[in-house]
């Protein structure tokens, strides 16, 4: 298992790297068709993503819903700008918690590491404001949960 | 509220990240965290300004001195945001080597059944 690591770049920028066992094109497709991207972006558990738009080419929309089963949901809309077939994808997206966030500008590359993939994101720091709410979103709890038990299974 | 984004500003710089990982073994005085920087007191003072602003540290009066210590508030209004995002993520691509798993064995298809 591959060991995340998420850094702040100066005050601006988030940025994640993760290596996978999986060459760029199969990352790269998990990351664009609606099929696989509701299999894994789901945050904690229990969390689910009933409405999936993903139209990957410049300018096509994006569109997340999710729901815990509790009655509690919220989603995610947002644009393609650039993609660059297997290696980089440019968005832009936003959380409505109902109010929408700031726009987070997002790159990600998947560059060929031996037989895997590094991925690398690069994602727009959210202001204070839009932290705040997506800390009460209520998935904390999940979250915390969620990681206890990938510690144990580490 | 904490201005988190005056933190993260305050955390970019790697002297004021070493300064706080000195003031996490105990308060100190600007003559003794100059020292071991080797920078001058008003070099020190400033980055000791940013922190402070930053609410990442405080300072008393002791006498002429104004010894700093860490401003656990500042520090964890960081801190939780970081960790929740970093465990949403961990858990996303967690899941996302086993879908990746399953379309290695099916690579001409998108899907497995």
């Amino acid at each position: 298992m591959s060991k995340m690591v998420l850094t702040t770049e100066g005050d601006k920028y988030v940025v994640v790297t993760r290596r996978f066992a999986a060459s760029p094109d199969l990352v790269y497709r998990a990351h664009t068709e609606p099929a696989l991207i509701q299999k894994w972006l789901l945050g904690p558990d229990g969390w689910t993503m009933p409405v999936c738009i993903s139209e990957p080419r410049p300018g096509g929309g994006i569109r997340y819903e999710w729901k815990d089963g509790k009655g509690n949901g919220f989603h995610l809309t947002g644009e393609y700008v650039e993609l660059v077939p297997f290696s980089k994808i440019v968005h832009v997206e936003r959380m409505h918690l109902p109010d929408p966030t700031p726009d987070n500008h997002v790159e990600t590359r998947f560059d060929a590491d031996g037989r895997g993939t590094l991925m690398t994101m690069r994602m727009t720091l959210p202001n204070a404001r839009a932290r705040t709410a997506m800390l009460a979103t209520g998935m904390e709890h999940g979250m915390e949960a969620s990681y206890a038990r990938l510690e144990k299974m580490v | 509220m904490t201005d988190l984004d005056a933190t993260f500003f305050a955390l970019s710089d790697p002297t004021r990240r070493a300064i706080l990982a000195r003031l996490a073994r105990g308060e100190a005085t600007v003559m003794e965290l100059a020292h071991p920087f080797e920078m001058t007191q008003p070099a020190v003072s400033r980055h000791l300004k940013v922190l402070e602003g930053a609410r990442l540290i405080t300072r008393r009066v002791d006498g002429a001195k104004r010894p700093c210590r860490l401003n656990n508030r500042g520090i964890k209004a960081i801190e939780q945001w970081l960790a929740v995002m970093h465990k949403a993520l961990a858990r996303n691509y967690d899941r996302l080597d086993n879908v990746l798993a399953d379309l290695h064995r099916t690579p001409s298809k998108g899907e497995p059944p």
